[in-house]
């Protein structure tokens, strides 16, 4: 779980950078995304490295998800008859919804591939103009597609406020001091990324970019 | 005080069992939670009805005996408390209170409220001996600890295996007491020749009696009488990870 959560973390990471830079201005933008597709060359043919990048990123996503589905069907081997009374004394909302969340994160991402990658679930669509896509989908009309974002969003912030700490705690921290520090630089972090995140739609919505 | 319980009541291991409501009145509120069963049994066995089972055994909190789910919170309300030291007064007068078992499939019930916990032992079994000398008591100077590592080791010590953490667990892990029995040597020197094949067979030990997995929620270390703290798993974690990148045997053989 850890080590392709880093990986994904990773990605996130670069992907939110690539995504400020909407704030540069369309021209710049454009470039951004056609540099994507040229990253490597003259060394790999036009494409090659979007490719390799998106191959070790569906193996670490797949490997998450088959070590999550161990983790759920031990849990619930280990635990054949329920408590008819239950009482969380620990309460850690972020915890408890890794699962469910991490669900819906992966809805929210195949729909946002269809969305802004394929184009086929965008008002707009073009592959040469990827600003305009995302001014399209982001329209306030379509104030229901931001909302799911934002949702969406916000599950990934609570999945990374648990699973960065865990990421840390299951390759070995070990000390109380550690522990507060990675729980305080996990919630920092999640908070940032969910907010890099949120900031292009609603600059959109509130045509800060258009 | 007059309390209500709800009690889960199993005839023995094949049974189906179910919750059964019990009338306790006049409850002391300087009784122990364990004496206000005692009552409630006594009037039982009086009435010709068979007595609730439940363990027990030092009744001061240090034998691990206890293991009451009360109200959903293993030993009850009180934090860093066994149910046994468990008093009345957390209670008021006209509260129900449910009593169940561990819930675990490394801890089948044996009857009622008691389970099987030799699961623990396994594990236990697992980790092995130390091979450090026995007989006449050693030189005190001889084998220098650093008092972090000393305070650390004696806090995994005071786990008493009473199995709360697995009780309390979202997924039924005993994560906590497998660290806190292996952290409780691997911390001073005389666990050390044994420390990284320890980690492996007490891991496995802890995988193959059905516990499920530890996820980091911190649930067990919020429910250990004890106050073992979460980040012990986490001492685990890095020995664990040391022990699969060395490929020896048994140090020392």
């Amino acid at each position: 779980m850890a080590v392709t959560g880093i990986i994904l973390v990773l990605f996130l990471i670069l992907h939110m950078l690539g995504n400020l830079k909407i704030f540069t201005g369309e021209t710049s933008f454009d470039h951004y995304a056609h540099w994507l597709r040229e990253i490597g060359t003259p060394l790999l043919p036009s494409t090659w490295y979007l490719w390799i990048q998106r191959t070790v990123l569906v193996v670490a996503v797949l490997a998450h998800i088959t070590s999550a589905t161990v983790l759920a069907m031990r849990a619930r081997a280990a635990r054949p008859v329920p408590y008819a009374h239950r009482k969380k004394i620990h309460v850690n909302y972020a915890a408890r919804t890794m699962r469910w969340g991490g669900v819906i994160i992966l809805l929210f991402v195949i729909y946002h591939i269809l969305d802004l990658t394929t184009g086929h679930l965008n008002p707009q669509g073009d592959p040469a103009n990827p600003y305009g896509n995302v001014v399209a989908d982001f329209a306030p009309e379509r104030w229901y597609v931001t909302l799911f974002y934002v949702l969406a969003v916000v599950t990934i912030g609570f999945h990374l406020r648990h699973g960065a700490f865990s990421a840390f705690r299951s390759l070995g921290q070990q000390t109380p001091q550690g522990e507060r520090r990675a729980r305080t630089a996990a919630l920092v972090f999640a908070v940032v990324l969910t907010a890099g995140y949120l900031v292009v739609p609603f600059a959109v919505l509130t045509g800060l970019v258009a | 005080m007059n309390l209500t319980l709800r009690i889960w009541r199993q005839k023995g291991p094949e049974d189906k069992g179910q919750m059964v409501t019990y009338q306790v009145p006049d409850v002391s509120p300087d009784m122990s939670f364990l004496e206000m069963l005692d009552v409630l049994n006594e009037r039982l066995i009086l009435e010709g009805e068979e007595p609730v089972a439940f363990d027990h055994d030092c009744r001061e909190g240090i034998c691990g005996m206890c293991s009451l789910m009360i109200n959903g919170e293993a030993h009850g309300p009180q934090r860093g408390t066994t149910a046994c030291q468990l008093h009345m007064r957390q209670f008021s007068d006209g509260d129900t209170i449910d009593i169940e078992p561990w819930r675990a499939r490394a801890f089948p019930v044996v009857k009622d409220l008691v389970v099987n916990r030799s699961a623990f032992d396994k594990i236990i079994e697992a980790g092995g001996y130390i091979t450090a000398p026995t007989g006449s008591a050693p030189e005190a100077h001889s084998a220098p600890v650093a008092k972090a590592n000393a305070d650390a080791a004696f806090e995994s010590a005071a786990c008493i295996g009473c199995g709360a953490c697995v009780a309390a667990c979202p997924n039924g892990s005993g994560m906590l007491f497998t660290a806190a029995k292996i952290t409780q040597l691997s911390l001073l020197p005389q666990g050390q020749p044994e420390r990284y094949t320890r980690v492996i067979g007490m891991v496995d030990a802890h995988d193959e009696a059905g516990f499920g997995g530890c996820t980091n929620i911190g649930e067990c270390a919020a429910a250990c009488p004890k106050g073992i703290p979460l980040n012990t798993i986490g001492r685990l974690n890095r020995d664990f990870l040391k022990a699969t990148t060395k490929r020896a045997g048994t140090p020392g053989s």
